[in-house]
């Protein structure tokens, strides 16, 4: 299909891509192009202004600072899988990166284009609100940080306004980590959806598909916290978790069984997290 | 090379199947769409253009792409392997293992799955069947001739083995 006509730009610079961001109405940063030219073929988006970041090297770095793994924003969903950084410090990363899609998308889609995409029903943003990354953004007056919480802000919105761009995202080491739930096909995008994780006895537990952004399971993370992780003690502290949501009905679930998979899933996710956590 | 001036046209310097041509392109055009329209090679087919199907996949600076889910311009200063790069004056041992193995019916999906399964082959010579599954994951037979397809790939790594 044809698509709009539009310009582009490939800065060889991060400043130079700031610059063309921030000067230019309606650009938009283009990263692997896996979501955002498809939908440009749609007409869903139709940016006037296309800033290529490919030849942005730095950004599609994979490094390990003190405790933290440092992804840069333009790292692919191959590199993330094969990384031995990634591997080291937080394998859920790339154990959930090769499940997203197929190989053709993963060779070009970036964990910043997906994050940045904010679907819900994308397995990125409730495992990194659960792993308590940041996203740090950039734009032309400086940079700044933004816990994943509060990155996600609505369906297909994100704490990257214009002019922003996103460079990295950080995520702490170690950790168990857990993630569950029903997609669509084997590698296909989810019905529902938990990310668990523990680190020293302190939980962190989100819901995806349940709302337009990750919502955290605290009542649960609350019973949980400090306590011996059984399967028992898991299903009794998730009870009632499915009555507290709201999740919306679709094609593929409605609202009551979503909150029948919310559960199921933050049971498995969290034992497989424990499960790790014991190391 | 970068581009400082947002544009809605570029002269692209790409290598395909071993050659270098140099086109201008409006910055709108897809790759599938280049190789197609401008430089004749068919044998990269247009099947759902929704980066759903795989049957445009070319190999883009040696790894899988979806050529409709990428952009002309984003091609520039690569190298590209289409289906037609794959034989010489024989089928590549790939192409005569689908022949042998009927692993193609109608024959649409066939060179994606040609390009996904070499890319494959290429970085590991001998894969099972299950890593053939997942490397052909994202290619759609609508005959669904997906067993056939496997075992023809699965056999060519047996033979190099």
């Amino acid at each position: 299909m044809l698509l709009r006509e539009v310009s582009y730009a490939r800065p060889g610079t991060i400043e130079e891509a700031l610059s063309l961001l921030a000067e230019h109405d309606g650009a938009r940063a283009l990263a692997g192009g896996q979501t955002l030219v498809n939908v440009m073929k749609q007409r869903a988006a139709s940016p006037d202004v296309l800033v290529d970041l490919a030849k942005l090297g730095e950004l599609r770095e994979i490094t390990v600072s003190g405790q933290t793994l440092e992804i840069g924003a333009m790292a692919t969903l191959t590199a993330i899988t094969r990384s031995s950084e990634v591997e080291v410090s937080r394998p859920i990363l790339g154990e959930v990166a090769a499940t997203v899609a197929d190989v053709q998308v993963r060779n070009r889609g970036t964990l910043g284009g997906n994050i940045c995409v904010n679907d819900p029903t994308n397995h990125f943003p409730p495992l990194l609100v659960a792993l308590d990354a940041t996203m740090t953004i950039r734009n032309s007056g400086g940079e700044r940080t933004v816990p994943a919480e509060e990155f996600f802000v609505g369906v297909f919105e994100t704490a990257v306004g214009v002019g922003d761009l996103l460079t990295r995202i950080s995520v702490p080491a170690g950790g168990g980590d857990g993630m569950s739930g029903v997609t669509l096909g084997v590698h296909g995008t989810y019905v529902a959806n938990a990310a668990a994780s523990v680190v020293d006895g302190s939980w962190r537990i989100v819901l995806g598909c349940v709302a337009a952004v990750p919502v955290r399971a605290t009542t649960v993370e609350e019973q949980l916290d400090g306590a011996d992780v059984t399967e028992e003690a898991v299903r009794a502290a998730v009870d009632g978790l499915g009555a507290s949501l709201d999740p919306p009905s679709d094609v593929h679930a409605s609202a009551d069984y979503r909150c029948s998979l919310a559960e199921t899933s933050v049971v498995r996710a969290v034992l497989q997290a424990a499960e790790r956590a014991k190391g | 090379m970068s581009v400082s001036e947002p544009t809605t046209s570029l002269r692209i310097a790409v290598t395909v199947n071993g050659e270098q041509f140099e086109y201008d392109v409006p910055t709108r055009r897809l790759l599938v769409h280049f190789l197609r329209d401008d430089l004749d090679l068919t044998g990269t087919h247009i099947g759902c253009d929704t980066g759903s199907c795989g049957a445009c996949t070319v190999h883009l600076d040696g790894v899988a792409v979806k050529s409709c889910a990428v952009l002309a311009v984003q091609a520039d200063g690569a190298s590209v392997t289409t289906v037609e790069g794959l034989a010489n004056e024989e089928l590549s041992p790939l192409q005569q293992s689908f022949h042998e193995h009927h692993a193609l019916q109608c024959g649409y999906c066939t060179p994606g799955m040609l390009m996904s399964a070499s890319a494959l082959l290429e970085e590991n010579p001998s894969p099972s069947e299950d890593e053939v599954k997942v490397a052909l994951q994202g290619n759609i037979c609508r005959c669904t001739g997906y067993w056939n397809i496997v075992e023809a790939v699965v056999a060519v790594g047996k033979a190099s083995a």
